[in-house]
């Protein structure tokens, strides 16, 4: 807790990542930059392979040892790119904890659950076996497991996914983290579990006034649970802002293009999907200008130029596009569309 | 990697949840290759032991005048062409075997092990040296490392343990790097080193125990590797030493014989393959029963 109150928790300046590819290096993240204060919440919203993980990972220090990272991320005023990894074993699951995609496999399949959220408190602070499992067993309580006390011995091939999901969200949250990074955290979850569990993190998250990024590819997961939000695509953030002011009036042609293709409730039948016509880019195939442009309805020939400059289109939402102008002029958002 | 492999099995089949050793036991009784495998291997054993507390004749004792006798009431197998008798000869030869093969196992996991689960931590350049030392010794077969043992240390157990040891360190080198690394790429190594582990107690925790069903199946079949090299040093007259009855050194006894008494080459023959044979079912039961996708399947 060195900060003072003004500084933020995380701030993360022109963060570029570069990972070797099966077709060489190639640049997965360019100029990503945020902050995030002490207790705010911030989604992180675009499809599959937009670079969303990878940048979770490189805030963990978790990349491979082949990827390069440049720019700068401070935990607390604290440059933490380039810190050893025995520096970084200190702060994950003490300090900044993650929540991965896949409960099924982020388990170790030989320990028991109450040995596996036990871990983080042995490892980070200096309680006793004894202490550290009755920590677990609050926690997994916590975390609404069934019958926590009798079941913290079983083994996680024993629980359902949902089940499994609350066990990994006990794990990170053991040592009371000031971050916790959700990596789609019910994206491999039954729908009617996925409720249940983003409502335990937003209550967990809350009650312990923890910071939250919130990886998610569905724009209503981020608008139901988060205060600001970035829209990403090929790497780079196309637009951000307050999650209500994103909704209320969105400005990059991406993430209209993501809100009408969002699946929705009571559609009259037959009512066709809009999608976005193409494919998320392969990170070699990444263009050097914007890198939607290749699937943009109103391209011009400026927009391959370079990558363009973030435009505030009103205070504290920024948009990526030269051509706000065109995009903007007709509301996309909560109310239109 | 691209120099082929000698004996190890698939990779990647690494994980196994913990059984009640009920479940285990059911299902290993009823399966057909570990109980004959077992039963063989526990036969050699059990001759080792036996010939701890009794043989029915000295192994060491030599009786000229009796030699080359065919089966009888006294001697069951007949004796050899000091006199010696066959039972005693293979019981106690059991233990020689046995003794090399575990002796030189054991320095092949220890090594073999150790330094695969460092590649696979560590990669980079600690993982190339590793393999590279690897694939330098993997080049020289058992019984070309004891003929250079030999010439420097003598020939003898001490000898070929050691060059049988050496032996058996780049296959587990691999196969445990192999196994380990597909365990590194799995997500909870990933959470565990999101949970701040560092690369030593996530081998300890995570990798190893994932990857020692893989590990004591090939054990099993390195065993019976050991064996036959064992065999083949004592009968190059590399390995075991006289007075010591080994398996290899009677069969080298045998060859001079071999139309005379072609019995004497058999009888050890005989026991090498069982032993062997035995292993081999061993090793292909256990990875059977340790396989969790077939565990699963109640
Ligand atoms: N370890 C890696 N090595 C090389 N490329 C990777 C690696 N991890 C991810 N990528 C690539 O980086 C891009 C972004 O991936 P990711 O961050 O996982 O996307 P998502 O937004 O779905 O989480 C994808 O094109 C993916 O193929
Ligand atoms: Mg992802």
């Amino acid at each position: 807790m060195s900060g003072s109150i003004n500084t933020p928790l995380i701030e993360v300046r022109d963060l570029g990542i570069r990972l070797n590819t099966s077709r060489g290096p190639a640049q997965a993240v360019r100029g990503v930059s945020f902050s995030l204060k002490r207790g705010e919440t911030l989604g992180l919203v675009g499809e599959s392979g937009c670079g969303k993980s990878v940048t979770a990972l490189a805030l963990m220090g978790l990349l491979p040892d082949s990827a390069v990272v440049s720019g700068s991320i401070r935990l607390d005023g604290s440059e933490l790119v380039g810190l050893s990894d025995a520096n970084y074993g200190k702060l994950r699951g003490n300090r900044i904890s993650m929540i991965f995609q896949e409960p099924m496999t982020a388990l170790n399949p030989m320990h028991t659950i109450g040995r596996q959220v036990a871990e983080p408190l042995r490892r980070h602070t200096n309680c006793s076996a004894a202490e550290a499992r009755k920590e677990a067993i609050a926690l997994l309580d916590r975390v609404g497991l069934p019958d926590a006390a009798k079941r913290v011995d079983a083994y996680p091939h024993q629980f359902s996914g949902g089940q499994r999901q609350r066990v990994t969200i006990a794990m990170a949250l053991a040592c009371q983290p000031d971050v916790l990074i959700a990596d789609e955290p019910t994206t491999a979850l039954d729908v009617t579990i996925q409720g249940q569990i983003l409502d335990l993190i937003a209550g967990l998250v809350a009650e312990r006034g923890m910071s939250m990024i919130l990886i998610s590819h569905d724009l209503g997961v981020i608008a139901e649970n988060v205060q600001r939000m970035m829209v990403m695509y090929g790497g780079t953030v196309v637009e951000s802002g307050a999650t209500n002011a994103v909704f209320t009036r969105m400005g990059h042609p991406y993430t209209q293009g993501l809100f009408r293709a969002r699946p929705r409730l009571g559609a009259r039948k037959g009512t066709r999907l809009q999608t976005i016509a193409g494919t998320v880019p392969e990170l070699a195939d990444l263009p050097s200008g914007c890198t939607f442009a290749d699937r943009c309805a109103i391209v011009e020939d400026r927009c391959r130029m370079a990558l363009p400059a973030v435009v505030d289109v009103s205070a504290g939402h920024g948009v990526r596009c030269v051509r706000t102008d065109v995009s903007m002029a007709e509301a996309v958002g909560a109310v239109g569309a | 990697m691209s120099t082929p492999m000698s004996a190890s099995i698939e990779v990647g089949a690494a994980t196994a949840r913990p059984q009640a050793p009920t479940g285990f036991w059911r299902r290993a009784l009823r399966h057909r290759s570990f109980v004959i495998g077992g039963t063989l291997s526990l036969m050699v054993l059990g001759a080792a032991l036996l010939s701890l507390v009794w043989t029915p004749w000295s192994a060491y004792e030599i009786d000229v005048a009796s030699k080359l006798r065919p089966p009888s009431a006294a001697h069951w197998l007949g004796t050899d062409v000091l006199g010696r008798d066959i039972v005693s000869l293979l019981l106690v030869g059991a233990r020689s075997t046995i003794m090399v093969g575990i002796i030189a196992v054991g320095i092949g996991i220890t090594f073999g092990v150790s330094l695969g689960l460092l590649a696979a931590a560590r990669k980079g350049w600690t993982e190339e040296i590793i393999m590279r030392m690897s694939d330098f010794t993997f080049a020289f077969p058992a019984v070309l490392s004891a003929i250079m043992l030999a010439a420097v240390a003598g020939p003898g157990m001490v000898t070929s343990i050691t060059a049988i040891g050496i032996f058996q360190i780049p296959t587990l080198v691999r196969l445990t790097r192999g196994s380990a690394n597909a365990i590194w790429a799995r997500e909870f190594v990933l959470a565990a080193r999101a949970s701040g582990k560092g690369g030593f107690r996530i081998t300890i925790e995570h990798v190893l125990p994932n990857v020692l069903p893989i590990l004591i199946v090939q054990a099993t079949i390195q065993f019976a590797l050991a064996i036959l090299a064992e065999a083949a040093l004592s009968y190059l007259g590399l390995g075991t030493q006289p007075p010591q009855p080994s398996w290899g050194r009677m069969l080298n006894d045998a060859q001079t014989l071999l139309f005379q008494s072609p019995m004497l080459a058999v009888y050890p023959g005989a026991a090498i393959a069982i032993a062997v044979l035995g292993l081999n079912l061993l090793g292909d039961g256990l990875r059977d029963l340790l396989d969790p996708r077939l565990a699963r399947e109640r």
